[in-house]
């Protein structure tokens, strides 16, 4: 946003992060579950069927003739086909003697008698699932133990794992998919709230310091509560601030121009030379002390309103036209002749007030050092650009000052008895310049200043 | 011409009212509105001079319930405020012009002047004297059945002259009265002005007089 906030992450980021984290871990816990649980119940299932084929084939010894027989049963093979086409491997022991199988698949140390085990034992790599079992024959010669052990790959069952663990993962994937989505859609909602709030701040006319009326979520009170405040306290200050300037002028100006009108009415009644040039030499001191205040305030205000412009569709011409009117008595004091040579459409987008000020304060400067019974020509021209020119039949600026004479407080030399505060071209100057535009102080060739304004 | 002047200083108001009647005008004097309102409908008067800031309250709603009431009397505004959008919202509420105090004698008269004009000069502003009609508010000067515009300075001129007929005037006294401190008129410019009036006079029963080491004077030739 604005670049002097300094930001420290994102609370929508923050919020969507967490949430899709959760998501995440969430969905890893549900896989290892889901397919811990599914390997358990799998190997319980082949468990089971080794144990009955295991089962099967130690039923079925005897003692027969004093020797230890038994009998593979068909189905004892039959039972542990998978579509996998697994591998089974068998040993028999008799007591410790191997009577048929492999003998690396199991030991009949392991196994105690009535019971069975499972174990996982590997060949070349594969893992075997074996189950042994023992029994104990009584024959003639004393008891003997017979040892079962049935071993099975497991192809079928780390196939049918990998195809629950596939599901698993999609279901997680999903999972994770949609909480995502739900996570960004939350932090998103969140951060709007913020945003309309933020954007019917930013929209406020520079003016504008009325309370936050809108709703707002209840964790967003606070800070609209205490932005309301914060607008109450500025607009009471700025109002304070612009009811004391406007008090504290007419404070000085009250008394300024009950002296001026007394000295006045007094030079109308000395004749002694000394009494009237100290009179005269006081109301001038009033007029360069009323008029520096003025342009004072003047400049603060363009200084103040430069930075955040009203900007409307502004009419120059129009603006010309009025402002000529309103000072046409003020020419005619010294039978000046303006004249408006205004092209039409001049518009364009400014700040109605500042704009109005920068010209006023070119006309009076026109005004002020043009001759008596000479013209003022005041200029408003659309092409190339859009630009002001004021010409006056004075004694147009001095060269060597004409890059200085805008600056605050410059005048220029030989200016006699004018009256000035050296704040009118300054004041245009800030104006032209907050539009985007510039200022050119140049002198007629027949003589006489001309200010130009182009936007 | 008679003005109303709305002032609750006491020492500025007397101030501008005696410059006032120095040009030869009646002027009452009102310290707040309530004085205003009762001066308005009880006379006639061909312009006000409106303060802003009044002890009973704020001298645009004077001006407000004035132009709502359909007064056509001029108003010219005193404002001791400079801001511009101050000055808008005046013209807004129907103030014919402003003056930001202090104000120079000399723009006050200019001001009053033009708004006299723009709003349909009144026909008493024509005075006869002799054979010359003089119309101060319009500039406009009839001698022998010739009309002449005056130029303004011309104008003021021989308004002074005329309003105090049979008067000498020093070179001194007559740029003191006419002109704007800010202006820098030589006591030399005088003659120039004295000059073109003579010229404009020619034929006519008003004769300005030369008195050497005194001044001019008007003469009415009968």
């Amino acid at each position: 946003m604005t670049p002097d906030v300094v930001v420290s992450g994102s609370l929508r980021n923050r919020l969507a992060l967490i949430l899709t984290g959760g998501a995440a871990l969430l969905a890893v816990v549900l896989f290892i579950v889901v397919r811990v649980l599914a390997a358990q119940v799998a190997q319980q299932g082949q468990d089971n069927i080794l144990k009955a084929s295991m089962s099967s084939v130690l039923d079925t010894a005897a003692i027969r003739d004093g020797r230890v027989t038994l009998d593979f049963p068909y189905s004892s093979l039959s039972m542990l086909n998978t579509e996998a086409d697994d591998r089974v491997f068998y040993a028999i022991y008799e007591d410790n003697t191997l009577l048929s199988g492999y003998d690396w698949l199991t030991s009949p140390r392991d196994v105690a008698p009535e019971n069975t085990i499972f174990k996982n034992t590997t060949l070349k790599g594969e893992v075997l699932r074996v189950a042994s079992g023992a029994r104990t024959l009584i024959g003639s010669n004393g008891p003997r133990n017979v040892f079962v052990s049935v071993a099975q790959t497991q192809d079928a069952l780390s196939n049918t794992l990998n195809a629950i663990s596939r599901n698993v993962a999609f279901l997680g994937l999903g999972f994770f998919a949609m909480s995502s989505a739900l996570a960004i859609w939350a932090a998103s909602t969140t951060s709007r709230q913020m945003r309309r709030l933020t954007s019917s701040v930013t929209r406020r006319g520079p003016q504008d310091l009325s309370r936050f009326t809108k709703p707002v979520p209840s964790e967003m009170a606070p800070l609209v509560a205490s932005l309301n405040t914060f607008m109450l306290r500025l607009d009471h200050s700025l109002t304070q601030s612009e009811e004391f300037i406007a008090e504290a002028a007419h404070r000085i100006r009250t008394p300024l121009a009950t002296v001026r009108s007394h000295a006045e009415a007094t030079l109308q009644r000395v004749d002694r030379d000394e009494n009237r040039t100290s009179l005269q030499a006081m109301v001038r001191a009033i007029d360069e002390s009323s008029r520096a205040a003025g342009q004072l305030l003047d400049h603060a205000m363009v200084t103040f309103r430069a930075g955040n412009l009203e900007m409307v569709q502004v009419d120059l011409a129009d603006l010309l036209h009025e402002l000529v009117q309103s000072m046409t008595p003020v020419a005619e004091m010294k039978d000046i002749t303006m004249t408006m040579e205004l092209e039409r459409p001049a518009t364009l987008q400014g700040d109605a007030i500042l704009l109005q000020n920068a010209l006023r304060n070119l006309i009076d400067n026109a005004l002020k050092y043009a001759p008596a019974e000479t013209g003022v020509i005041i200029k408003a021209s659309n092409s190339p650009t859009l630009s002001v020119s004021i010409y006056d039949d004075g004694p147009g600026f001095a060269v060597d000052e004409i890059e200085t004479l805008s600056g605050r407080f410059v005048r220029g030399k030989d200016m006699g008895n004018t009256i000035g505060s050296g704040l009118g071209l300054t004041i245009a100057q800030e104006v032209i310049v907050a539009h985007n535009g510039s200022m050119a102080l140049t002198n007629r060739e027949e003589g006489g200043a001309c200010v130009t304004l182009s936007f | 011409m008679k003005y109303l002047l709305v002032e609750d200083n006491l020492e500025l108001a007397e101030a501008i009212a005696s410059r006032i009647r120095l040009d030869g005008h009646a002027v009452d004097h009102a310290a707040t509105i309530a004085d205003a309102r009762a001066f308005v409908n009880t006379g006639e008067y061909d312009l006000i001079l409106l303060d802003i800031m009044l002890p009973d309250g704020d001298g645009r709603t004077f001006l407000k319930q004035h132009r709502a009431a359909k007064n056509l009397t001029s108003v010219i505004v005193l404002t001791a405020r400079s801001q511009v959008s101050d000055r808008i919202g005046l013209l807004d509420l129907g103030a014919d012009d402003y003056l930001t105090k202090p104000f120079d004698h000399a723009e006050l008269q200019a001001r009053c002047r033009a708004v006299l004009r723009r709003n349909a000069g009144s026909a008493q502003s024509v005075q006869t004297i002799g054979d010359v009609d003089f119309d101060a508010v319009s500039g406009l000067l009839r001698v022998n059945g010739n009309s002449i515009n005056l130029r303004n300075r011309e104008l003021r001129l021989l308004e002074l002259l005329i309003a105090n007929k049979g008067q000498v005037f020093s070179k001194q006294k007559l740029v003191d009265r006419l002109f704007s401190y800010n202006d820098d008129v030589s006591e030399n410019a005088i003659e120039v002005y004295i000059g073109r009036l003579r010229k404009h006079l020619e034929g006519s029963q008003l004769r300005i007089v030369t008195l050497r080491g005194l001044g001019y004077r008007l003469n009415h030739d009968a």
